[in-house]
């Protein structure tokens, strides 16, 4: 739990460290870092309660840059890391800070594990589809024929879907935004701080460099509206610049279709509604994608549960135990006198 | 230890022996584990002084018959007893294959058991016996009792409502029942035992009470060929005072426990992966929660280190803790943790290997790995444990030194440690020195890498303190500042300064003493680790022959005691017996410059004492 401290004026330079940025002029990062910066100033958060974990990476440059508490670790290991914060001191806020590749390929197994342990953490996932900091290769949620210097003819794996990932190892909270989307991005950042247990938060970030424009298809101002499925628990889920498109179950065929409302007798009551708390929507949204479908963002799933650290810690003496003699435990079992 | 040269018989005609070893084997299902440890238990209460050593193999249940699939438990127990014993004077081999195993130890004169009904054409077919060994003479050097163990424990469980199988399993007990009859040794703490274990099954617990007492009275009742089976052990002259027996893994689990407490500091996390033969220190540690501690059964080794890295980060006291192949896996981590200079303990029981290995079996091979194994310059202080309770001792010698300097420490153990059990007088838990672990809270002149101008330790400053948030991390730190920095100057001065705080360690730990011998002389043995026990009984039987040599034994593995080099310069030769092809008298070698000498075992089994002898006498020319 973090408790606010006694300021209503905080700005997000408050909690700006004193260090220089040193990320790609252009890079979504510095989006995501100044987004980052405004939810904390408008939650008013406390920085000596605040820890930023990350691994290896352009992203994993993060925690350097606010004035909290930071931990930049190894690649991939952030989550095993904020898990044993966790258990040292519950109280502490601990967002984890990942990318691509250090969070679904070198860290993918520690990924896995802290999402189904439900560890109380915000997990933000840097989705950039490249290895920036290695000079471009493909990364596990590339496209298929992404050409980079280490695949010159086009990747051949099949990507991983960083949310439907979240979703099978069991996490409790799966939410996306955008790097530029400013107040969607705060709005996504302050409801994965406010769930208890594991927040994943995949952040679509553009790669000025050795990616530009990969999610250009849903993230271009142009297409926006019509690409970009913005979700709101208890409101259908209508997109589009005219507001009149929809997403419509197909009973017989058991998946999802793009309706046009009053169009072929189409009423917004055909269209689907978004709850928060179903898993098996949350799975069909994480499927859509384009050009078919438009990009599901905001909170995909939240359902919450009992939280790692509270269970693994019940029964767990305070203080080192200080009052509970040590010579009793020695003296367990079988013992036998000598005498003189 | 030297066989007495006359007979003594007690008033009821018992051989009066110093001390005698005994081994059960069987099948890994046959709970040879289960008799060898409750004998020791009844062994330790009847005031001998003892020490143990399980060996069984890596599969769960082996094929049953199998001579691979053997486990057995060996125990010497005596007046003063250091290691479990080179030669058999009993062996209860319950099946071919134990017998076949385990013959070859058995002294010439020693009497064997042997389960009569297990000697089918089957497994003796499977033990690669092509006759029946009881009905020819290759048992003639050997007493062999011939009993049908099998029949008599179903005949004592009769009537009891057991199945066949379960009431077949019973017969461990009538074994243990047998060895208790024939030292003389009492029944109740194994039945007390039986009782709670199996408190929700009372029929399995009077089955196998019955099947022990099967096993004594069969003893008592003069069914035993000729006379003198039984033996009278002198007991042990021990120190006054109350005792109990204890693994090298509890006594591990208590010396955290220990340390903890004398750190002042609140958590104990410890991170862990299930690793033979590292895991029994995880399922202990499991049962401490009302002692501060919360034990983490990680996914893999590295998410194991990471969290208890994490742990120390917070404030916690993190403990790590694998064998070899999972410290390997764990080795960028600790890299990260010598970098960023936070508190860590790794513990480290040894296997046989490379790879997988013989995960059953000890070696003392990861020393270099320890003291070496890490990309970079990357110096942590190494330290280990000698017997099992010296375990104690080590494990509060390691949180004091992660503590106060700042840095992972590596404890060395070994799977024959952490398993094998010695009487131990019980230390005043409470009494251990204190050395208080002071968290930074002034933000005056603060940033992370500030250093303690003694120690060179830097100050520990915990998340969740105002005023002194900082970032760290794996990239080099400015040492003025704590900033990532790139300064050629820096670095250089950095991995000095990391080097130093490690090495100044050596003025903070006892001078090495000699365990037994003179200061100077003919030759020295150094050994570390587990080997102490037959380094130490052979030093002291050639010292009893007149030789002039030495035991020193060394807990501090890096950095070494500041003395080392000079004490060992006092003696003509240098001998290092190690289970390992060699390391440690390299590390001698490179670091002192002395002609040292290996005497090296890899067989996965401890040194026997005459193996130490002989290396010596034939190098002494006696």
């Amino acid at each position: 739990m973090t408790t606010a401290v006694a300021s209503d004026r905080l700005s997000p330079k408050d909690y700006a460290s004193d260090q220089e940025v040193r990320w790609c002029p252009g890079c979504g990062d510095y989006a995501i870092l100044k987004a980052m910066q405004k939810t904390f100033a408008d939650l008013a958060l406390a920085p000596e309660k605040t820890v930023f974990i990350s691994g290896i990476g352009c992203a994993a440059r993060f925690p350097y840059y606010m004035a909290t508490y930071g931990f930049h670790t190894i690649h991939g290991r952030g989550p095993a890391i904020a898990t044993g914060v966790k258990l040292a001191n519950p109280d502490l806020d601990v967002w984890v800070i990942t990318g691509d590749g250090d969070g679904l390929s070198i860290g993918g197994n520690h990924m896995l594990h802290v999402l189904r342990r439900n560890v109380d953490l915000q997990i933000i996932l840097f989705n950039n589809e490249i290895y920036g900091l290695t000079k471009g290769q493909y990364s596990p949620t590339s496209r298929r024929g992404t050409r980079s210097p280490s695949t010159p003819e086009g990747s051949i794996d099949n990507p991983v879907s960083p949310g439907a990932f979240a979703l099978g190892a069991g996490a409790r909270f799966v939410a996306r935004s955008i790097d530029t989307l400013q107040p969607h991005l705060i709005g996504v950042l302050k409801r994965a701080h406010a769930h208890r247990g594991a927040s994943f938060v995949e952040i679509f970030q553009n790669c000025l460099v050795f990616n530009d424009g990969t999610f250009s298809a849903f993230t271009d101002r142009k297409v926006a509206g019509d690409m970009q499925l913005h979700l709101e628990h208890g409101k259908p889920l209508v997109f589009g610049k005219e507001r009149n498109r929809g997403i419509r179950l197909n009973r017989q065929e058991l998946r999802v279709e793009v309706v046009t409302i009053a169009e072929n007798g189409v009423t917004e009551g055909d269209i689907l509604v978004h709850d928060e708390t179903n898993r098996i929507l949350a799975a069909v949204l994480m499927e859509l994608e384009p050009p078919e479908f438009p990009v599901a963002l905001g909170v995909v799933y939240c359902d919450p549960a009992p939280t790692y650290e509270n269970e693994a810690l019940v029964g767990v003496a305070e203080g080192g135990a200080a009052g509970v003699g040590l010579n009793a435990v020695l003296r367990t079992g079988r013992t036998w006198a000598v005498e003189a | 230890m030297a066989s007495p040269t006359v007979t003594q018989r007690d008033v009821g005609g018992r051989e009066i022996r110093d001390s005698v070893v005994i081994r059960f084997a069987g099948d890994s299902g046959d709970g040879m584990q289960l008799a060898g440890s409750q004998f020791a238990q009844e062994t330790a209460m009847a005031g001998s002084d003892l020490a143990t050593f399980p060996d069984y193999p890596a599969e769960i249940r082996a094929p049953a018959g199998s001579t691979f699939g053997v486990s057995a438990f060996q125990i010497q127990f005596g007046s003063d007893v250091m290691t479990p014993g080179d030669e058999l004077d009993v062996l209860v081999a319950m099946n071919p294959a134990a017998l076949k195993v385990t013959i070859p130890d058995l002294r010439i004169g020693g009497t064997v058991v042997v389960d009569t009904s297990a000697f089918t054409e089957r497994n003796l077919s499977k033990a690669g016996f092509e006759e029946n060994p009881l009905e020819g003479d290759t048992l003639a050097p050997y007493q062999v009792l011939k009993i049908d163990i099998t029949k008599r424990t179903l005949d004592a469980v009769e009537g009891l409502g057991l199945t066949q199988k379960e009431a077949q399993r019973c017969k461990n007990m009538w074994s243990l029942g047998l060895m208790l009859w024939m030292y003389s040794h009492d029944r109740t703490a194994t039945i007390d035992w039986l009782k709670g274990k199996f408190a929700a099954r009372p029929a399995i617990a009077e089955a196998n009470t019955a099947a022990l007492n099967a096993g004594h009275a069969f003893g008592e009742t003069a069914e035993m060929p000729g006379h003198g089976m039984g033996y009278t052990v002198a007991a042990a002259d021990l120190e006054p005072g109350l005792y109990r027996t204890v693994t090298g893994t509890e006594a591990l689990a208590w010396g955290l426990l220990a340390g903890l407490r004398a750190a002042g500091l609140d958590r104990l996390m410890f991170g862990s992966y299930p690793i033979t033969p590292a895991s029994p220190l995880l399922h202990v540690l499991a049962h401490f929660k009302p002692y501060g501690v919360v034990t983490f059964q990680a996914e893999d080794e590295i998410a194991a280190i990471c969290s208890a890295i994490g742990a120390s980060y917070a404030g916690a006291l993190g403990v790590t803790s694998s064998s070899g192949p999972g410290i390997a896996l764990k080795t960028e981590a600790l890299g990260l943790a010598i970098g960023i200079e936070l508190p860590l303990v790794v513990i480290n029981s040894q296997r046989a290997g490379p790879a997988t290995g013989m995960p059953t079996k000890a070696e003392q091979s990861d020393l270099f790995q320890a003291v070496y194994g890490r990309n970079a310059d990357a110096p942590l202080p190494v330290i280990a444990a000698a017997t099992p309770s010296d375990s104690f001792a080590v494990a509060i010698e390691a949180v004091r030194l992660a503590t106060k300097y700042m840095t992972p420490v590596m404890l060395l153990t070994d799977g024959y440690l952490s398993s094998a059990a010695e009487p131990w007088l019980i230390p005043d838990a409470e009494a251990v020195e204190p050395f208080p672990v002071t968290f930074r809270t002034d933000p005056k002149g603060f940033h992370p890498f500030v250093r303690d101008p003694k120690t060179l330790a830097r100050a520990w400053a915990v998340p969740g303190t105002p005023g002194l948030e900082h970032r760290i991390g794996g990239l080099e730190r400015s040492y003025d500042s704590g900033h990532i920095s790139y300064d050629p100057e820096n670095h250089q001065k950095m991995t000095e300064v990391r080097a130093a705080k490690v090495a100044r360690i050596a003025d903070d730990i006892p001078l090495q003493d000699v365990a037994v011998g003179e200061e100077r002389g003919a030759m020295v043995l150094v050994g570390w680790g587990s080997t102490f026990g037959p380094i130490h009984q052979a030093v002291r039987l050639l010292l009893a022959e007149g030789c002039q040599v030495s035991h020193v034994h060394v807990r501090y593995l890096s950095p070494f005691p500041r003395n080392l080099g000079e004490l060992l310069k006092g003696f003509d030769r240098i001998l290092v017996p190690e289970m390992n092809t060699g390391q440690l008298v390299t590390v001698l070698r490179s670091t002192f410059l002395l002609p040292a000498e290996g005497l090296n075992k890899v067989t996965g089994k401890p040194f026997k004492v005459s193996e130490i002898v002989d290396a010596v006498r034939s190098r002494l020319e006696m």
